[in-house]
Formats: structure tokens, C-alpha cells, sequence
């Protein structure tokens, strides 16, 4: 049990943000955003990638999974429902983009509400008739369906089948910030800036009703319901926000890749951000951060990691779920107790 | 567009019913450990693909049968079956006996919440299914021909071949004496009282944890089981045919009752026989979106399946 108190990085880091002031927090706010922002900078240090482009690299996969993995919390962490098809979202928010882009002049930024709210639509669709079911039948019907989602593209003509789309358009530039594909630092900044965006929603619907809500949901869905939650409602809410993350990273991901097929968005992509949420904290915000950055990051840093991508993070889901199934930075304590009280009774 | 359906009814209800089969088996692996831990075996369909391949290595390596070697005959024959399905039954239980030892027991002991326990089964699941992908360097994997696939007989239009006719045959009775053994001897009644009421069984002297792994081994050489027939089948195998088998055998034990030993028969065989229609209606790359529509279909209107759930009370 000491050793825990050893690694509670959690608490270290909550006890930091609680004894500063407010013009200290902002302070504290500010100086890590902007050495976030610096992060595409120190290509040629120690950070240097040998796989693939560092710049790159910290788009997709880092940026982009922990965006997801934001978005996947959502739903895992929050609410706890097991979502294994989250790759739907992603793929419906990038095929809107590649369809969108390539048959309309509308530019990205405009296309982005559409896609978020396709992802939406959809979540609401296999929500409604899924989350009244029980925590295993729902992860087996989101993990069909992330698969019937990739069938459909690749077996349709509008989606161009397995060939895929190209010629998907860049976002236009945003002032002096132009983007570029041999230089991607304006993506990765506006990867930071979705991130901020969706933490940032994230932290104010958590102390709002919903958040409460989700909460109840998660410790005991049977005494939510009889204390007045409407849990379906809740839930739905909760999928449906998880699909709105996915489908805007999906709408990004076209639009920086410039050419998608149905190949990427498989189970695998579900499979990673799930092991991304699992390894890093199931429901703690910066958990979630840490452990996509380190899992999107190590597999292009590490060659042996890349080859063997998914038997490591398969792996990693076994070994943290039985060896420290709080993740890396566990969630409150608190919270915490209240589970093991509701087990051991 | 229902020409296909008519034309070759016959032959098409003789290829589902054998599908339907290797479903039973399957679904079983699913169904008996879901009677016991209530909880969804997620590593099944990577024990099943495990499975595929204990039988290819069988013919391939310790038979030494090549893609163009001649079929095997009378006694040799029946010996090579013999010994694949038993390596298959073999490979498969040991498999979901591995699973249940590093996924779920130490979870299970320490009554962690069921999320974790769902997630410590995926992550099981992606990694056997993984450790085989770089084992055969993703690319799929042809098995020797052993069984001259020959026309017995002819039935109404539809040619009855030698390796459905053994399917349905030895499917029967492998599906037969597990359902005996569940019935009747010591370790299947001791199996049938954990799935109604765990802790009364505990009390009752009942060894939870052998109980357990039994089912877990059981399962896993049922769905062995299946795994031969496949390869005796279709002659193919790859890392990842897991998911979409494991996808329809799921929805059959879904729609047979979850927990339900002979739903899950009638579950297989009815799945076995839609998909092949459909396929023969839609094409065969809408089998996989059937099959997850009826899973949805039937979660929605009848979540206890066709023949009800085996025990009615769910533990929270």
C-alpha cells in the first residue's frame, strides 16, 4: 500500500494546482500551453523520431489519439460504458470530410460541423436502441458495429471501395499560418487547440448535472435510475459527446493525410485509443494525456514497439487492468472508495 | 436478385446447416462460460482461430501434406481427422484455459468492477490474436486437402459432399456428448449449480475455481471443435477470420439465449442458415452487416433470445 502513495502522481499534481492562487494557476495554465506549443521545435533532441517525421508524429498519431482518447473517456470513463467501435466516429468524421472536400468548395473549418454532427447522428442512432443494454452486450454491439461502419465503406461505390479517397483538401491557411505536409506544425497547433477545447468542455460539464449524472450512472446505474437520473438520457448524451471528439479528430485526420481508405479506420484504431484511456487513468483528464501521448509516441520511437504494435498494447490492457487498474495517474480517491465499499458488499 | 435463393435452395440450406454447426460449437464457448462468470468470453473467437491452425499444423507438419500431395484414404484417413480434431480440441482448450488463468482469474478473486474484467478479455484477445499474425506474417494460411472432397449423393439439385455430411455428422456428436457431460456426470452438475446460484454452490462444497477452468476448458474444446470442421470446410485460415466468426456465433448464442445450452444449438443452426441465405440474396460481403443486424434486432426485441437466458436472475 506505501508504495501506491510513492506513485500517486495525481494527487502530487492536484496538490500543486489546489495551493496556487489564481493568478499562480494561470501563470502555471499559460507556461505549459506554451511549452506544448513548443513541442514541434525540439525535433533534433532526444525526442527524435526515427521512424517517421517527428513533426508528424506528434500530429498523428500523438495529437490525434489523444484527442480520441479525450473523447473515448467520455464515454469509458465518465459514464462507464465499454465503447469498442469508437473507430465509426473517427471513420464517419473523415469520410464526411474526403466526400465533402472533394465534391463541395466548402474548406475544412466548414465542413468540421458537419462531420461532428454526422458522428453525432450516428451515435444517437446505435445508442438509442444499445444503451439499454448491459455493459458486456453494448461492447460487443459498438465493437460490431466500428467493424460494419468499415464494411459498408469498403464495400460501397460512393466511398470509392478499397481505393480509398485522395486528393482530400488542406485546410486553408489561417492567417501567416500556412500548412504544409513537409512541415506540420500549424496542424499540430491546431490539434492542441481541439484538445484545450475538449478538456475544456469536458472539466465544465463534469461539476455541472450531467457530470454528476454520469457519475451516478457509473457507481450504480440501477440506483441512479430509482434516485430520478433519467440514465438513458444521460447515456445517450454521453455517446453522443464521445462521437462528436471522434468525428471532429476523423475530420482532421482527412484533412492532414489528404488521402483515406477504408483499411485505416479497422478495430486496431478502437483497440488503441481504448489501451491509450486504460493505461494512462479510465476517467482522470490528464490520465487520459499522459498515456495516449506515451502510447501514440513510443511505438515511432522505439522500432521493436512498432512492429509489434498491438500485441504491446493488447498486453498493456491485461497487465494494468491487473496490476494497477487505476492506470498511470489513477482517478480521485474518493470515487475510488465508494467502489470498493459497493464491491465488498 | 432471388433467383440465386431458388435455384440452389437446397444446396444453399445444405452449406448453411454445416455453417450452422460449426456455429453450435462455437456459441458453446461463449454460452458456458457466460453461464457460469455472467460475463461475455471475449478471447473465444481468438481461441477458435487458434484452433483453425492446430488442425493446418497437424496435417502440415506432423502428417507432412502438402498442397499437392494426394488426399488421404481409409484407414490413414480417418486417423489424420482423428488427430487434428483432437489437436484442435487440444490447442483451443489449452488456450482458453491460458485466458481464463491470466484475464479473468485474478480480476475474478479480487472482485474488481466488470469493466475491468471486459477490458483485461480484449486486451487477451488482441494479443493472441497478434502473437499469430507475426507468427504467419499476416498472410493467410492454406490447409493441405486430406479429405477428397467427394459427391456423395445428389438431393434434389443440391451435391452432398463428403466433408459437410462429417461436419453435420461429428458436429452432432461432439455437440451431443457435451451435452450429456453438462447433464449428467459430477463436474457438469457442479458446472449447472455455480450458473444458478454461485455462492449456494460454494457453500454446497463446490470448487469455484476448478469449476471454472473446467468451463473455460470445455468451451474452448468445443470451440476447438468448430475450428477443425472450419479448416475441413473451407481448406483456409488466417489471424484475424476470428472476429467475424466470433461476431456470428456470439449473436447465435445470443439469439439461441445466452447461458442456454440447447439455444445455442438452435441459435447456430438458424444463424447458419440466414447467413447463407442472405449471403446468397445480398452478396456474400453484406454477411458480416446481416449477421450484426439480427444481433441488434434481437437484443432489441428479445434480449433473452429465443429460447430465454438459462438462469433468469442477473447478478449486478
Amino acid at each position: 500500500m506505501k508504495i501506491r502513495n510513492y506513485w500517486n502522481l495525481r494527487d502530487w499534481g492536484a496538490g500543486i494546482w489546489e495551493r496556487a492562487n489564481r493568478p499562480k494557476r494561470i501563470a502555471i495554465a499559460l507556461t505549459s500551453i506554451f511549452l506544448v506549443g513548443l513541442l514541434p521545435f525540439a525535433g533534433a533532441s532526444f525526442l527524435a523520431t526515427p521512424i517517421a517525421a517527428y513533426d508528424a508524429v506528434l500530429v498523428y498519431p500523438v495529437g490525434i489519439f489523444v484527442l480520441m482518447a479525450l473523447g473515448l473517456n467520455i464515454v469509458v470513463g465518465k459514464s462507464g460504458m465499454l465503447d469498442l467501435g469508437y473507430v465509426a466516429f473517427f471513420a464517419i468524421g473523415a469520410y464526411t470530410m474526403a466526400l465533402m472536400g472533394t465534391h463541395t468548395g466548402l474548406n475544412t473549418w466548414e465542413i468540421m460541423p458537419f462531420g461532428i454532427g454526422f458522428a453525432m447522428l450516428a451515435g444517437v442512432l446505435l445508442g438509442l436502441p444499445t444503451l439499454r443494454l448491459r455493459g458486456d452486450y453494448l461492447a460487443i454491439v459498438t465493437l460490431g458495429f466500428g467493424e460494419i461502419v468499415r464494411l459498408v465503406v469498403l464495400n460501397s461505390s460512393w466511398s470509392k471501395g478499397p481505393n480509398g479517397i485522395a486528393n482530400v483538401p488542406m485546410p486553408p491557411d489561417i492567417g501567416p499560418l500556412k500548412f504544409k505536409l513537409d512541415d506540420q506544425k500549424v496542424f499540430f497547433w491546431v490539434v492542441v487547440t481541439m484538445i484545450l477545447l475538449t478538456i475544456w468542455m469536458i472539466r465544465r460539464l463534469s461539476v455541472r448535472r450531467p457530470g454528476r449524472a454520469w457519475e451516478a450512472i457509473r457507481q450504480d446505474e440501477d440506483a441512479a435510475e430509482l434516485m430520478g437520473v433519467p440514465t438513458l438520457k444521460y447515456k445517450i448524451w454521453s455517446f453522443t459527446l464521445g462521437a462528436a471528439v471522434g468525428g471532429a479528430a476523423g475530420v482532421l485526420y482527412a484533412s492532414k493525410n489528404l488521402f483515406i481508405a477504408p483499411e485505416m479506420f479497422t478495430l486496431n484504431v478502437s483497440i488503441l485509443i481504448l489501451s491509450c484511456v486504460v493505461f494512462g487513468g479510465i476517467g482522470n483528464i490528464w490520465g487520459v494525456v499522459v498515456g495516449a501521448t506515451i502510447l501514440g509516441y513510443l511505438p515511432d520511437r522505439i522500432r521493436f514497439i512498432s512492429d509489434a504494435r498491438l500485441l504491446v498494447f493488447g498486453t498493456v490492457l491485461v497487465v494494468v487492468m491487473n496490476f494497477r487498474p487505476d492506470g498511470l495517474l489513477p482517478r480521485k480517491k474518493r470515487e475510488k472508495a465508494i467502489v470498493k465499499k459497493e464491491v465488498n458488499a | 436478385m432471388f433467383s440465386v435463393l431458388i435455384d440452389q435452395f437446397w444446396s444453399l440450406t445444405i452449406a448453411g446447416i454445416a455453417l450452422g454447426f460449426i456455429y453450435v460449437l462455437i456459441s458453446l464457448g461463449y454460452t458456458m462460460v457466460y453461464g457460469v462468470l455472467r460475463m461475455i468470453n471475449f478471447a473465444n473467437s481468438e481461441i477458435f482461430m487458434w484452433g483453425t491452425f492446430g488442425t493446418v499444423v497437424t496435417n502440415r507438419d506432423i502428417f507432412h501434406y502438402t498442397q499437392t500431395s494426394e488426399p488421404a484414404h481409409g484407414f490413414k484417413l480417418a486417423l489424420v481427422l482423428i488427430t487434428s480434431l483432437l489437436m484442435s480440441m487440444l490447442v483451443a482448450g489449452l488456450t482458453a484455459v491460458f485466458v481464463e488463468f491470466v484475464a479473468y482469474r485474478r480480476l475474478r478473486m479480487k472482485g474488481t468492477n466488470r469493466l475491468a474484467t471486459l477490458i483485461s478479455a480484449i486486451g487477451i484477445s488482441i494479443a493472441l490474436q497478434e502473437v499469430m499474425r507475426l507468427l504467419t506474417s499476416s498472410r493467410p494460411v492454406g490447409s493441405p486437402r486430406v479429405l477428397e472432397k467427394i459427391i456423395l449423393t445428389e438431393v434434389w439439385g443440391a451435391n452432398i459432399r463428403l466433408d459437410t455430411v462429417i461436419t453435420i455428422i461429428a458436429a452432432a456428436i461432439i455437440f451431443f456428448i457435451l451435452e450429456r457431460f453438462i447433464k449428467l456426470s459430477r463436474m457438469g452438475k457442479a458446472i449447472r449449480a455455480v450458473s444458478q446460484n454461485e455462492d449456494a454452490a460454494k457453500l454446497m462444497g463446490v470448487n469455484l475455481n476448478r469449476v471454472i477452468t473446467t468451463t473455460f476448458l470445455v468451451g474452448g474444446l468445443a470451440t476447438g471443435a468448430a475450428g477443425f470442421f472450419y479448416i475441413t470446410v473451407f481448406e483456409y485460415t488466417k489471424f484475424n477470420i476470428g472476429f467475424t466468426m466470433g461476431m456470428a456465433a456470439f449473436t447465435a448464442a445470443v439469439l439461441g439465449g445466452i447461458g442456454n445450452i440447447r439455444g445455442a444449438f438452435f441459435g447456430g443452426l438458424t444463424l447458419g442458415l440466414l447467413e447463407v441465405y442472405a449471403s446468397a440474396i445480398l452478396g456474400t460481403q453484406w454477411k458480416a452487416v446481416t449477421v450484426f443486424i439480427v444481433l441488434v434486432l434481437v437484443l432489441l426485441f428479445k434480449p433473452n433470445g429465443l429460447f430465454g437466458e438459462a438462469v433468469q436472475t442477473t447478478r449486478a
